[in-house]
């Protein structure tokens, strides 16, 4: 089955930039186990393809998030942009280059934050500086990572260890990461899903206000619909997996800066909420009853 | 470190309350006393073998031992402090060459699945060994008592820190990993400043453990290979029947012990970084 590209155009469509990403018919299919052993041991099963030719183009400074029901492949997707997994078919191009694996180009967010335990604050985010750019003086390495560290709002906790910050604090620092290495693209896969909802709302606007400072093409990965209507200005909807694919792409029209507080006083608020509300319980019903009708095993 | 501020539920003292720590250690003292008691009145009363002193003789003994350590009247009379320092000296320098072995084949065969799989008969079959069993080998080959003991206290310190090394090594969460790849770190510099730094806990952990093993083994080895050390006193004691020096030496070896596994688990504190392990 093939699709035709989506496209995703911002204000400045007409504008090519060197951050333009471009996913052209990626699948991701993990092979099933089916050698003799596994079939006597009945352990055997089938190939699961993830992502079927997924298409897809996000113009520069734009700020797009995929949502999907779980078990989508939107981790596999977000993964297979990171170069951390290669796609089984298709390619991803930025600037028209295909990427051949992990880059600084890219800056990463994990949703466990992943940080290192046994560096402090400064330290984590001055690894990834001095690992990008080893040449750099250790001042000025320090300097950048001290100029992130506040613009996440983290000023005085440069000395402390991840383990004394709290869940929100260590995002922060995630994201500071992942921003002081000046990637063209940043990537985020369910950043705020372990925190508690206020803590969560609060990262979101501070995402909101960072995003505001620091325009970047950014890919959200998320469960949340408000979430992705505060701060995208595009949404992706997938369709339920495997063979996983892309349902429809929305803009998102308010204008910025956002508020949480003033988001639905927007005309399209509420149409945009009901659209993918539909579209996600509708997904998630059909995987779920997918699951009690379908055998696990081949 | 967590403060412990205790504040009470109620704005009414109860009269008589202990806290947790208050009644073990009474319950300790309780023990003690009462295993003191039937040792004196036992011995005493001559319950147990004749060679069995009575508690207040072992005590007095202890303190003759404690209150001057350092003394030297020749190979067969020193205090008891040079005797465990020299038993110390013998750990450290074999457990050091041990650690020398373990820690960096265990960092390999932590690295390389090939490595590892080729390597694990060899850890398998040697691991459930016991240290003395390499005694005659060591003195065969080495042809020196001194030489010998090192030997033992250095096979003997290998496993349990390679085993943990390779666990540490192989078993790094992925998603330091991850970070690392996707800063494009080189192998280099994953390895220094990723996979060590993550590894260490466990490696000092392993350290730990064989640190115990070697301090139990080196009582052993010297009663085999003899000349010096506090494993040669028990056994010189022994065959001048003096059953006090003997106790003595059981409590002053268990002393040390302890002393040395409380390091290495300050170290591995140290180590974790709020880790649990």
């Amino acid at each position: 089955m093939i699709t035709p590209p989506h496209t995703v155009f911002s204000e400045a469509a007409a504008m090519t930039s060197s951050a333009h990403l471009s996913i052209h018919n990626v699948s991701k299919v993990f092979p099933g186990k089916r050698d003799w052993f596994s079939r006597i041991t009945h352990r055997a099963s089938i190939d699961y393809i993830a992502l079927d030719q997924i298409n897809l183009d996000i113009e520069p400074n734009t700020f797009v998030s995929i949502i999907g029901p779980s078990g989508c492949g939107k981790s596999t997707l977000l993964n297979i942009i990171a170069g951390l997994s290669q796609p089984t078919t298709g390619a991803v191009t930025i600037a028209g280059l295909p990427i051949a694996g992990p880059g600084s180009d890219r800056g990463v967010v994990f949703q466990n934050y992943a940080l290192m335990p046994w560096m402090t604050v400064l330290e984590n985010i001055r690894f990834a500086i001095e690992t990008v750019n080893p040449k750099l003086a250790v001042s000025r390495q320090k300097a950048i990572a001290q100029e992130y560290i506040e613009l996440v709002g983290l000023q005085g906790a440069e000395r402390k260890h991840p383990h004394e910050l709290s869940g929100g604090m260590k995002q922060r620092v995630g994201i500071a990461r992942a921003l002081a290495t000046n990637p063209q693209i940043l990537l985020m896969d369910e950043p705020f899903g372990a925190l508690d909802a206020l803590t969560r709302g609060f990262l979101q606007d501070e995402v909101e206000r960072i995003w505001e400072q620091q325009r970047k093409t950014v890919i959200l990965i998320t469960h949340s619909i408000e979430e992705a209507l505060l701060l995208s200005d595009k949404i992706v909807m997938m369709t339920r997996g495997p063979e996983a694919n892309i349902a429809r792409i929305l803009d998102v029209p308010f204008p910025r800066p956002r508020h949480r507080e003033t988001l639905d006083q927007h005309p399209a608020y509420h149409e945009l909420k009901a659209e993918m509300e539909a579209h996600l319980s509708q997904e998630t019903r059909a995987v779920e009853e997918s699951r009690i009708r379908r055998p696990v095993k081949a | 470190m967590t403060n412990h501020i205790l504040q009470p539920a109620l704005s009414r003292p109860k009269p008589f309350t202990l806290s947790t720590n208050q009644k073990a250690i009474l319950l300790f003292l309780a023990i003690l006393i009462v295993t003191l008691v039937f040792w004196e009145t036992g011995a005493r009363l001559e319950l147990f073998s004749p060679l069995m002193p009575s508690a207040s003789e072992t005590f007095k003994d202890f303190w003759f031992w404690v209150s001057d350590p350092f003394f030297d009247y020749g190979p067969n009379d020193k205090g008891i402090g040079l005797l465990l320092l020299t038993s110390l000296r013998r750990v450290l320098i074999g457990f050091t060459i041990g650690a020398a072995i373990a820690i960096p084949l265990g960092i390999l065969i932590g690295l390389s699945d090939v490595a590892s799989r080729a390597v694990d008969p060899f850890i398998q079959i040697l691991k459930p060994v016991s240290p003395l069993a390499w005694l005659p080998l060591g003195l065969g080959l080495l042809k020196n008592s001194e030489s010998t003991a090192l030997f033992v206290i250095a096979i003997t310190s290998i496993w349990p820190t390679l085993i943990n090394t390779k666990f540490g090594v192989s078993n790094v969460d992925q998603s330091y990993l991850d970070v690392a790849r996707t800063l494009g770190a080189s192998r280099w510099r994953t390895l220094t400043k990723v996979i060590l730094p993550a590894a260490a806990p466990y490696i000092v952990s392993g350290l730990r453990i064989s640190i115990g093993i070697a301090w139990l083994v080196i009582v052993a080895a010297e009663i085999l290979v003899g000349g010096a050390g506090i494993g040669y006193f028990v056994w010189n004691e022994w065959n001048n029947l003096k059953i006090t020096s003997i106790i003595t030496a059981i409590i002053v070896i268990g002393i040390v012990g302890l002393l040395l596994d409380r390091v290495f688990g300050l170290l591995q504190h140290w180590v974790a970084f709020g880790q649990r392990l």
